[in-house]
């Protein structure tokens, strides 16, 4: 864990950093994230999500999509039930097209971590847990360090962190990696997402700012939000983050994942999201292993889409089961 | 103010009105007189009303009404309608579907009182329906008798809303210890292929009855006269009808009947067109999720002014599922 003397001040004020584990974080030595053109960011992003894709491409953008999807369910009132529905769901989520599918994963609160191994034993569905006071992340490190272990324990194979914005927006970015650090640690060999709730951000610089201190802690994926604020995802926020991985990626080698949540809810939506990919990252990362979206409703969405596709007739949303 | 600066401003409007110039006339001056200042004409884009909001059809496509000759109003001779789309009946189901729960959650009373509002708003710009009726070729007594049966009709739905349940549902005579009871609900989006005359009461005399009971509606309006649906749509948005409950579609009966037919959002169909092979192709691509579909031909304009035929409990009835309950009597 890092201490005061790994940070510096500089000159003009702003935090320099070390990472505070050797070979943790790439190896980027100092925290010096560019601004970010907010005009540019918006304009790119509303370009790129005009392009008609259709037919065959279509069809196949929407298969990925549902190959890239963690399904998810965090809600006070989830029960056994409902996550088993979910699981069964994520491995087939058309009955009649077994071909579809498997999700990426599904994403349950940590108390449901077993019941959703239990369901999906044997497949390639992961199981990612919320951990760290999701979604406030408003706790003391040790019981944010022992919500992650104990999911971890209960057989996570990847752990989605939140960071405690009240800290990043206060300046004390030195509280931010740190806490990231060391739920990596804890993470042991789970995969760890990072997320900012760049809708508690308010700038794209703190997003870009957040994203490359997630990066250079440990995260093995960056995720924009918890799915309990307004606004979630969105095109903009997640160029931003994209061109910090790009950023990482051309500095150091190293591929981190990306996962939009909340706010993707229509198949064209998450269409638009896969163009940005592409553009921004390349064909490398249009795989389940460095994209998800985080979703409950888009995966009806995109299988009336897709059942559009198949028999040229407009679905109805009570065909779809709803879990 | 004091009594110089009272006399100035007086003096200057009674230049400008006189169109006379006065150098202490200030901005209220004015260089020629301004009734005789030619106006630029204020054309109005006649556009469909989906989900609450006016919009173009997403193809881009319109098609052209003109104006019955000798007509005279703010509209040139001739006019650029939407010609909705395949795609523009997919967004209207949609937002019909997203509004039919809470339209339907809504207590009958409520929806009676909105019709009524209904009613009122329509009569209130019942100039306007009626100038767009003589645009669309009608005399101008026909014009005046069809918006004022119009107005009738959405005040004979509004007395409905809460009656309907009263007179269709029943409690059944069972043989066992049991409660049967029957009771009437909406089935969900209807899509209305309004007849193409008369374009306004036929309109409104499809399309209440339909919501009435808590159904939403997509209607086709008449290609014959669709200005008078829009100036309806422009009614109902200002009604306190919640938007996405009656979505108003211009175009073509031909290109976009058998695409409500075949969408499964949708639950029945109320076509009103003379064309038997389109009547059939409607039915046979219903058929795919077994909707509700009543076809008809066009009966004559009279026949929609009559108001023993054209308005009643049946032509709510049509656009109900009953739903039978039984439970047990207790001791």
């Amino acid at each position: 864990m890092s201490t005061e003397s790994d940070h510096a001040k500089t000159a003009n004020g702003t935090m320099e950093f070390r990472a505070g584990t050797p070979g943790r974080g790439g190896g980027i030595p100092l925290f010096a994230p560019p601004p970010v053109d907010q005009i540019a960011v918006e304009e790119r992003a509303a370009s790129l999500a005009k392009r008609s894709i259709k037919k065959a491409a279509k069809v196949a953008g929407l298969k990925l999509a549902i190959r890239m999807m963690d399904l998810t369910t965090l809600e006070g009132k989830d029960t056994a039930g409902k996550v088993r529905q979910l699981c069964r769901k994520a491995l087939t989520p058309l009955d009649s097209d077994p071909s579809l599918g498997p999700c990426a994963a599904i994403c349950v609160y940590p108390n449901f971590v077993a019941i959703a191994k239990e369901a999906l034993a044997g497949s390639t569905v992961k199981v990612a847990s919320v951990a760290t006071a999701f979604p406030s992340g408003q706790s003391p490190l040790s019981i944010k360090l022992d919500d992650t272990k104990r999911a971890v324990d209960f057989g996570a194979d990847e752990i989605d962190m939140v960071i405690d914005r009240g800290a990043m927006l206060a300046g004390d970015y030195a509280k931010v990696f740190d806490e990231i650090a060391a739920t990596k640690e804890a993470c042991r060999h789970a995969h760890l997402k990072v997320i900012l709730e760049t809708g508690e951000l308010g700038t794209y610089d703190v997003v870009r700012k957040a994203s490359d201190l997630a990066i250079a802690a440990g995260a093995d994926f960056i995720k924009t939000s918890t799915g309990k604020v307004q606004p979630a995802a969105t095109p903009p926020v997640t160029l931003v983050m994209l061109e910090a991985i790009r950023d990482h990626y051309y500095a150091t080698g190293r591929k981190i994942g990306m996962k939009p949540a909340g706010g993707v809810r229509t198949a064209k939506q998450s269409l638009h999201y896969l163009v940005l990919v592409k553009e921004t990252l390349g064909d490398a990362w249009l795989t389940p292993d460095l994209f998800r979206f985080g979703a409950s409703a888009l995966l009806n969405d995109v299988l009336m889409q897709l059942e559009k596709e198949r028999t040229g007739v407009y679905q109805a949303s009570e065909d779809f089961s709803k879990d | 103010m004091d009594e110089k600066k009272e006399t100035a401003v007086a003096e200057a409007s009674a230049a400008s009105t006189a169109g006379v110039s006065t150098k202490k006339g200030g901005p209220l001056a004015t260089a020629g007189s301004a009734s005789s200042k030619a106006r630029l004409r204020v054309a109005k884009a006649y556009k469909m009303y989906v989900g609450g909001a006016f919009v173009r059809s997403e193809s881009g496509r319109y098609f052209q009404v003109k104006s019955d000759a000798g007509q005279t109003g703010p509209d040139p001779e001739t006019v650029n309608v939407p010609r909705g789309s395949r795609k523009d009946v997919r967004d209207a189901v949609l937002s019909a579907k997203n509004a039919q729960e809470p339209w339907a959650a809504r207590t009958a009373y409520n929806r009676g009182q909105i019709l009524y509002r209904l009613a009122e708003v329509l009569e209130s710009r019942k100039d306007e329906l009626v100038m767009s009726l003589a645009r669309g070729g009608l005399s101008a007594d026909d014009a005046a008798r069809e918006a004022d049966a119009a107005v009738d009709r959405s005040v004979y739905y509004a007395g409905f809303a809460d009656k309907v349940s009263a007179l269709v549902a029943s409690h059944n005579p069972v043989s066992g210890p049991h409660f049967g009871f029957s009771v009437p609900e909406p089935l969900g989006v209807v899509c209305v292929v309004a007849p193409p005359r008369p374009a306004l009461l036929g309109l409104v005399s499809t399309v209440l009855p339909v919501i009435t009971s808590g159904n939403s509606c997509v209607v086709l309006a008449s290609d014959v006269d669709p200005r008078t649906a829009v100036v309806f749509a422009e009614c109902l948005a200002t009604s306190d009808l919640p938007g996405g409950v009656v979505n108003v579609l211009t175009g073509h009966p031909h290109e976009l009947a058998t695409q409500m037919a075949k969408h499964r959002e949708v639950f029945g169909m109320d076509v009103w067109v003379d064309d038997d092979k389109l009547a059939t192709d409607v039915e046979k691509a219903a058929a795919d999720n077994v909707k509700r579909v009543k076809t008809h031909g066009l009966p004559a304009v009279e026949a929609w002014l009559d108001e023993s035929g054209a308005q009643g409990i049946g032509w709510i009835e049509r656009f109900l599922e009953t739903k039978t309950i039984w439970h047990p009597v207790g001791l």
